[in-house]
């Protein structure tokens, strides 16, 4: 439904009420996994924005229980778009030159069925928060 | 950048570092002066006197990944291109303000683009910022509060794929109307 107010925003309120429920029933925090994209400046103007929206909406119609949040620079301008990809007991892992169709490929190779794709940035450290 | 919508996204990532808990975005319209102004406004941490003269010098950054920033003096050489300017405000413990004016018949002033993806992926990703959006032009206008919103949603939360994409929409179309009345 389209909605043209803030009022409106009730009128769907119930129903995605109804789709928490059941994600609810069904998620495992364990099994979460957490994907960072890399948003400052170079990042931005490499296609960031684009790369987030399609793996939220990528994730969503896998059913893939995932966390997608911005970040700052991860210091591989040259690389831009990247993603952090932290698997559920796995180290995180940072992709680089992240297009549309390389996400595609993240999401269904590595996230879905855990074998690695091209495109990793071996660095020898954690976490961006570390 | 080909749209002011990404310069925004960038700008409110500093906005975001330093911390907000509320973000002001408001954009006018004004063609009777000819001017296109953007104010992004935060209740960060804000800047001492030194860092903030430091500020649009592109060699100078507080991150430690890397050595430029490029953001605002960016988003001023993109404005100073169209005859405009860009000033910034800030207080130490306070918040900041940055005000950036563009010619608005200007050829050189970028479009604003998708900049309901652009509130939408801001709410998305942090929604424990209150984002402010006000667009104004001389015959009408455009506020949402996501405080607003939360209060309508009751508990549901605001960065569910499905209320983003209902927000998206009211975006874009309360947008269009703008532009319809202009």
């Amino acid at each position: 439904m389209k909605i043209k107010s803030l009022a409106d925003l009730r009128s769907i309120k119930a129903e995605v009420q109804g789709k928490i429920k059941l994600r609810e029933q069904g998620e495992n925090a364990e099994n979460i996994v957490q994907i960072k994209v890399a948003m400052a400046t170079c990042g931005i103007a490499a296609g960031a924005k684009g790369v987030m929206n399609f793996i939220l909406e990528e994730a969503d119609f896998k059913g893939i229980d995932v966390v997608v949040t911005q970040t700052g620079c991860m210091g591989y301008c040259y690389a831009e778009p990247t993603i952090e990809v932290i698997l559920p007991q796995k180290d995180p892992v940072v992709f680089g030159f992240v297009t549309k169709e390389k996400a595609r490929e993240i999401i269904n190779e590595y996230i879905i069925k855990g074998e690695m794709v091209d495109g990793m940035i071996p660095v020898s450290y954690k976490t961006v928060d570390e | 950048m080909t749209e002011l919508s990404l310069h925004i996204l960038d700008i409110v990532q500093n906005s975001i570092s330093a911390q907000a808990s509320r973000v002001d975005i408001v954009i006018e319209e004004d063609k009777l002066n000819d001017k296109y102004i953007i104010t992004i406004e935060d209740n960060g941490t804000g800047m001492d006197a030194e860092t903030l003269a430091k500020v649009t010098d592109p060699f100078y950054t507080t991150r430690t990944t890397r050595k430029v920033g490029v953001g605002i003096s960016l988003l001023k050489q993109n404005a100073e291109q169209t005859g405009g300017s860009l000033t910034i405000e800030s207080e130490l413990g306070k918040g900041t303000k940055l005000t950036v004016t563009f010619g608005f018949s200007h050829i050189d002033r970028p479009i604003l683009g998708d900049i309901a993806g652009t509130m939408t992926l801001l709410i998305g990703a942090n929604p424990q910022i209150r984002f402010i959006y006000i667009h104004k032009t001389a015959l009408s206008d455009f506020e949402f509060d996501t405080k607003e919103a939360k209060q309508e949603l009751e508990g549901v939360p605001i960065n569910h794929p499905d209320i983003l994409l209902a927000l998206k929409e009211l975006f874009v179309d309360n947008l269009e109307m703008i532009e319809a009345a202009e």
